[in-house]
């Protein structure tokens, strides 16, 4: 809890949603009739409306990205170390314009919302969303907000692709776009990863094919065995030994099965908790499945500088060096890409010994970077 | 600006695609990209360097000069300039070799071991020359590779590189008649222009 707003805070916020009825159509061939977004926004608008800039979230992630909710609140948004006065998407400069993505599950319209044709939660009749879905989104509601172009489209992980995204679905829409520990597409490694998740979820009695709402029941094992393998991913195996190494909880070894022996599992086990009491089942299947499927080369014959051919953005690639999910090599793909397609690009590769997480962390070299590039961000 | 880049700066040619392998703060780019209307990228590995290029609104990529080029396609370049770094690197000769593969003419800069000051240190006081301008002892010196104008030529020739323009200077970037006549010996840097055997 903030006794007192910290000076560099965009301070206490208020989400609002939007209703949109005009339907979106989406890549399965399916459409949604009509959706709410769920936003946040921080700073002004000016005048000319060329100070927008556009938050991704990532696998987990939602609109409240910065500032608290309350004073009650323990923690503020999710990348608050990166948005606010004085930080690197400096809100005394920009307009910040924060999301929860469709299918998602903390206020925009996803499968725990009624489907219109129905009245009951969509639950498995959500259609499946991509990443090029959601871009088409965002420039909904882009118009709804009066933004003709974002100054910049930014994201980590699977927020970078959606900026890249933009790029290519929307190339006069955004003047920059800065794509941090993000991939081009999705290797097997990280697809098989995201399909345990699945079938943790999708086995766990209490999943009831995507239906669990109406027995009132939430398929918790399954969620937080998705999370936890997950988690896994997110750190580096030095940060892992870092943090918790073989330290025992116990004093020592029971030599059963059902003890939460080791830190680090009762670590993953309270990640897995948590995550499974906040987090919707069907979205995290929707979620990862976006990122499977994402793949904007694939259109191109493969050809990922074909792909980006049409892109007017300049672009800031961020990678961090010890991060084996979205390793540098495959923020190097996009950048030898931009290069072939002859873009404007800049690209950094963060020495940081936390996996793939940094990109949410204060770590001053990436700060500094990403500072810089913002302020030569015209508006 | 720095005594080569003032040079070199006239030797590219307006619209060029450049690619400046060390390019250290961006000033040259910078320069071009605003005088020159020239495109391209600066390799860098500096952190604070790489900073200044994003803050200048140079394209800077983040790239060590020594695991080589292989991401950047044949002739994708007008220019590859490498200004004071071919005596940092590893294999000098292979990144040569891959700068005339990556672009149509390479401009490389690198300071003169054979000029008379080098032979005076060395021959005075049977050490390596230890300078203002060089100013690292043998063992924590980021140059690896010191070569002199004639070491360098010889190289090109080797490689069958076809040397289009050279010009010695020294520190103030001046040219005189000295360094023209014996550059090996008067002049303390030097700025080759240099394209590669097939054309």
């Amino acid at each position: 809890m903030p006794s007192v707003i910290p000076h560099d805070s965009v301070g206490l916020v208020t989400p609002q949603v939007l209703h949109f009825s005009e339907p979106l159509p989406l890549a399965c061939g399916r459409s949604l009739t009509e959706y709410d977004l769920v936003i946040e926004t921080y700073g002004e608008l000016n005048e000319n409306r060329s100070n927008a800039v556009l938050i991704c979230h990532a696998l987990s992630g939602h609109h409240h990205a910065a500032g608290y909710h309350s004073m009650e609140d323990r923690k503020p948004g999710w990348w608050d170390s990166c948005i606010g006065p004085g930080k690197p998407i400096d809100t005394r400069r920009f307009f910040v314009v924060s999301l929860n993505n469709l299918g998602g599950c903390n206020g925009s319209t996803g499968p725990g919302s009624a489907n219109p044709a129905t009245g009951r939660p969509y639950g498995a009749d959500f259609p499946v969303i991509t990443v090029e879905d959601w871009v088409n989104s965002q420039a909904r509601l882009a118009d709804a907000l009066g933004i003709a172009q974002w100054a910049a489209v930014v994201g980590g992980s699977m927020g970078g692709m959606q900026a890249l995204q933009w790029t290519i679905s929307h190339p006069d829409r955004v003047r920059h776009c800065m794509a941090i520990a993000s991939a081009p597409k999705l290797s097997a490694q990280n697809i098989a990863f995201n399909e345990v998740a699945r079938q943790a979820i999708l086995t766990d009695e209490e999943f009831h094919g995507g239906r669990f709402y109406e027995q009132n029941v939430v398929p918790k094992r399954g969620l937080m065995l998705a999370r936890m393998v997950g988690h896994i991913t997110y750190l580096s195996d030095d940060a892992m030994g870092q943090k918790f190494g073989r330290e025992l909880k116990t004093d020592k070894l029971n030599y059963d099965f059902h003890s939460v022996e080791f830190q680090v599992e009762s670590y993953l086990r309270y990640q897995g908790e948590e995550f499974s009491g906040r987090f919707d089942a069907n979205t995290y299947l929707l979620m990862t499945k976006a990122l499977d499927y994402f793949d904007p080369a694939s259109a191109h014959d493969g050809d990922l500088a074909k792909t980006f051919a049409a892109a007017k953005a300049d672009f800031c690639i961020m990678s961090f060096t010890t991060d084996w999910r979205f390793s540098p090599a495959r923020s190097r793909e996009i950048v030898d890409a931009l290069i072939a397609a002859k873009k404007n690009v800049s690209y950094l590769d963060i020495d940081a010994p936390q996996g793939h997480d940094a990109f949410l962390l204060p770590i001053p070299r990436y700060l500094e970077a990403f500072v810089s590039y913002m302020n030569r961000i015209a508006v | 600006m720095r005594a080569d880049l003032d040079i070199i700066k006239d030797w590219i040619p307006a619209g060029s695609r450049v690619l400046d392998l060390g390019c250290g703060n961006g000033e040259l780019l910078a320069y071009l990209q605003a005088n020159k209307q020239v495109t391209g990228y600066g390799l860098e590995i500096n952190d604070e360097n790489i900073k200044q290029c994003i803050r200048r609104g140079v394209n800077v990529l983040e790239q060590d000069l020594d695991k080589g080029l292989g991401n950047f396609a044949s002739n994708s370049f007008d220019i590859v300039v490498m200004s004071q770094a071919l005596q940092a690197v590893h294999y000098p000769d292979r990144i040569l070799e891959e700068m005339l593969r990556v672009g149509r003419e390479c401009i490389i800069t690198f300071p003169n071991f054979g000029h008379w000051r080098c032979r005076w240190y060395l021959a005075r006081n049977g050490r390596m020359p230890v300078s203002e301008f060089l100013p690292y002892t043998w063992y924590n010196t980021p140059n690896i590779h010191f070569c002199t104008f004639e070491d360098f030529e010889c190289l090109c020739r080797e490689l069958k590189v076809k040397v289009l323009d050279r010009l010695a200077v020294d520190r103030q970037h001046r040219h005189g008649i000295g360094s023209r006549l014996w550059p090996n010996l008067l002049g303390e840097i030097g700025i080759y222009r240099v394209t590669g055997p097939s054309l």
